[in-house]
């Protein structure tokens, strides 16, 4: 391995994976500006006949936007990251470059399908885990492509320590195979019982049962997808875009095992006030509230990297876009605990509040770090210069607009609902209908579904961007150290 | 058992449990500064394993003294 002179990182896969990005990120948005219009205006469920009632396109696009856009990100991190912290190219190992192939084509399929069938309705009924079993065992099958391709790179690496971000990717691989493995037991009724189509099953579990292992997959499927692959992200792309160590690496590994430890017992929080055992709930409540401390380890981390170099945050818009998602990420974390509270989610279970906490998390954290990503890796993959910078800031302040509209509204939405369900006369009786609330809530719908539609619009900047970006942007002759290089 | 002596003995249990998790923190802790203390381990330079992630660049710390390249 001495004559490395002309080897290179081979970015094949991770280009794929950054056209995938773009492309779900536009249908899952999309579907999500549409069905929150349809909240404010329900005449829109009728556009389509049942392809476009709210029930059919809510989980297309959860679905979407989590294993369509945000996973074909962390897909394309990894791909990107993995060979750099690794100090070894993909191209060193035909195997791996096959494997890297075949995942991204597998993935492509699974996910085609996944959106087709979810639009005929076949689904499991199991939020964030919709897909029937034969689409479940492809799953498994890419996520054992992407095992290989993780543990193979580091197989034959050069560098002996594995970065912290390499440990995150790792946990997300763990996480993930566990949760999904145990959630999506289920019982092919066809074959088992000569009942329903071939594709059809129903969930192995049972009432309090099932709903507890529902949630602790839930729950954690937000912290090894939605928290733990964009720590991983935010750890290499702040420093390296900034040219800041990383301000404590050990405060970093102590976050690290925090999460891993806290984060799986948190889950019964999703269950309040449900039928599950108390102590499940009181449990759930604690940690979540313990969890707010390994969370801010590794925000609070993220922005002392920047101690000093704030001047960076004015000339540089991917700094702007990491340091407000990891801003976002503190916000999230700390209203999470607060509705984790048993006496709060009394208030806010069921409510608009619950999304409003839902999107500052998705769109602050894991859509700026996703985009902030991509952005940082476009002219290292394509040896071009950013396309524009102006176009980046125009971006930046609509959809840091749009998301304050949508949690903003929501907040409000969500506490007014809570406090109309629970309210009484003097003798005790119901002092709204259902009706009256939803008349309340309607001009909130508005604003909110209107903050997405900004969010929406900035993504398609970002697409323009992006593509322009790889088709004209100006080419540059040697690969930036740090910060990217961007046209005016 | 009755009901009270359960309540008791998870009180213990508790507080037992949650002294034993604050230790493994601590001693974690412990393990990481004294690491640095004696110069078994320089954590803080695995940050350059990100800023200094060319192909070519050398290795924070090489796999085996094989691929060992002179900085
Ligand atoms: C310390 C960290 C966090 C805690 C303790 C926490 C806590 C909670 C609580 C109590 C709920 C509401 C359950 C209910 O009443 O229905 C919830 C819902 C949710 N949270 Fe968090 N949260 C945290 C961070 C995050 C982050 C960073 C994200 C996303 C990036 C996120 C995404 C979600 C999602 C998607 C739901 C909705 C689940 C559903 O009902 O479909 N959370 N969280
Ligand atoms: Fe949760």
């Amino acid at each position: 391995m001495q004559a490395k002179d002309a080897l290179n990182y081979d970015y094949s896969v991770a280009k794929c994976f950054t056209y995938a990005t773009i492309l779900f990120g536009i249908i899952g948005m999309l579907i999500g500006v549409v069905i929150a219009y349809q909240m404010a205006f329900p005449e829109l469920n009728y556009l389509a006949g049942e392809y476009g009632t709210y029930s059919r396109l809510r989980p297309l696009h959860t679905s979407g936007v989590i294993f369509g856009f945000l996973l074909s990100g962390i897909f394309a991190s990894w791909y990107y990251i993995g060979q750099r912290v690794l100090k070894v190219s993909m191209a060193e190992s035909k195997f791996l470059m096959v494997i890297g192939k075949l995942h991204f084509w597998i993935y492509m399929i699974v996910i085609l399908t996944a959106v087709v069938t979810l639009f005929m309705g076949v689904s499991t009924s199991k939020e964030y885990a919709e897909l029937e079993w034969p689409l479940d065992i492809a799953v498994v099958v890419l996520w054992v492509l992407w095992g290989f391709s993780i543990f193979g790179l580091i197989g034959i690496r050069r560098e002996k320590t594995l970065y912290i971000s390499m440990w995150y990717f790792i946990a997300t691989f763990l996480g993930v195979a566990m949760l999904y493995l145990f959630n999506n037991m289920e019982v092919p009724t066809y074959f088992v019982s000569g009942v329903g189509k071939w594709y059809h099953s129903v969930s192995m579990y049972a009432g309090t049962n099932d709903a507890m292992v529902q949630w602790w997959y839930g729950h954690n499927a937000v912290a090894f997808v939605f928290t733990v692959p964009i720590i991983a992200m935010i750890y290499y792309f702040l420093p390296k875009e900034s040219g800041q160590p990383v301000f404590s690496y050990k405060l970093s590994l102590l976050s690290f095992w925090g999460l891993m430890f806290v984060y799986l017992w948190a889950g019964g929080h999703h269950l309040l006030y449900s039928t599950v055992p108390d102590w499940v709930q009181t449990m759930g409540s604690i940690f979540s509230v313990i969890l707010i401390l390994p969370s801010w380890g590794s925000a609070i981390n993220m922005l002392l990297t920047m101690k000093g170099e704030w001047g960076q945050l004015k000339a540089n818009p991917l700094i702007k876009f990491m340091v407000l998602a990891s801003t976002f990420y503190m916000l999230s974390t700390l209203e999470g605990p607060i509705q984790a509270i048993k006496s709060v989610n009394a208030l806010a279970h069921f409510t608009d509040w619950i999304p409003g906490h839902v999107h500052d998390g998705t769109l602050g954290w894991v859509g700026f770090m996703l985009m902030a990503a991509l952005f940082h890796m476009a002219p290292r993959m394509y040896k071009k210069e950013l396309y524009s910078k102006k176009l980046m800031e125009a971006q930046f302040w609509l959809q840091t607009t749009g998301i304050v509209m949508y949690f903003t509204s929501m907040w409000i939405a969500g506490i007014t609902q809570g406090m109309m369900w629970r309210a009484t006369d003097q003798f005790g009786n119901l002092a709204y209908s259902f009706i009256d609330t939803v008349t309340v809530l309607i001009p909130y719908y508005s604003l909110r579904a209107t903050g997405g539609l900004f969010y929406l619009v900035g993504f398609f900047m970002f697409s323009y961007n992006m593509y322009k970006t790889i088709s004209a942007g100006k080419a540059i002759s040697s690969e930036p150290q740090n910060a990217s290089p961007m046209s005016a | 058992m009755n009901m009270e002596t359960i309540r008791e003995l998870q009180a213990y249990g508790y507080i037992l449990f949650t002294i034993f998790l604050a230790v493994i923190l601590y001693s974690y802790l412990y393990h990481l500064y004294r690491d640095e203390k004696t110069g078994t381990r320089n954590y803080e330079k695995y940050s350059d394993i990100a800023l200094h992630d060319n192909i070519d660049d050398a290795p924070v710390e090489a796999i085996s003294p094989l691929n060992k390249e002179k900085d």
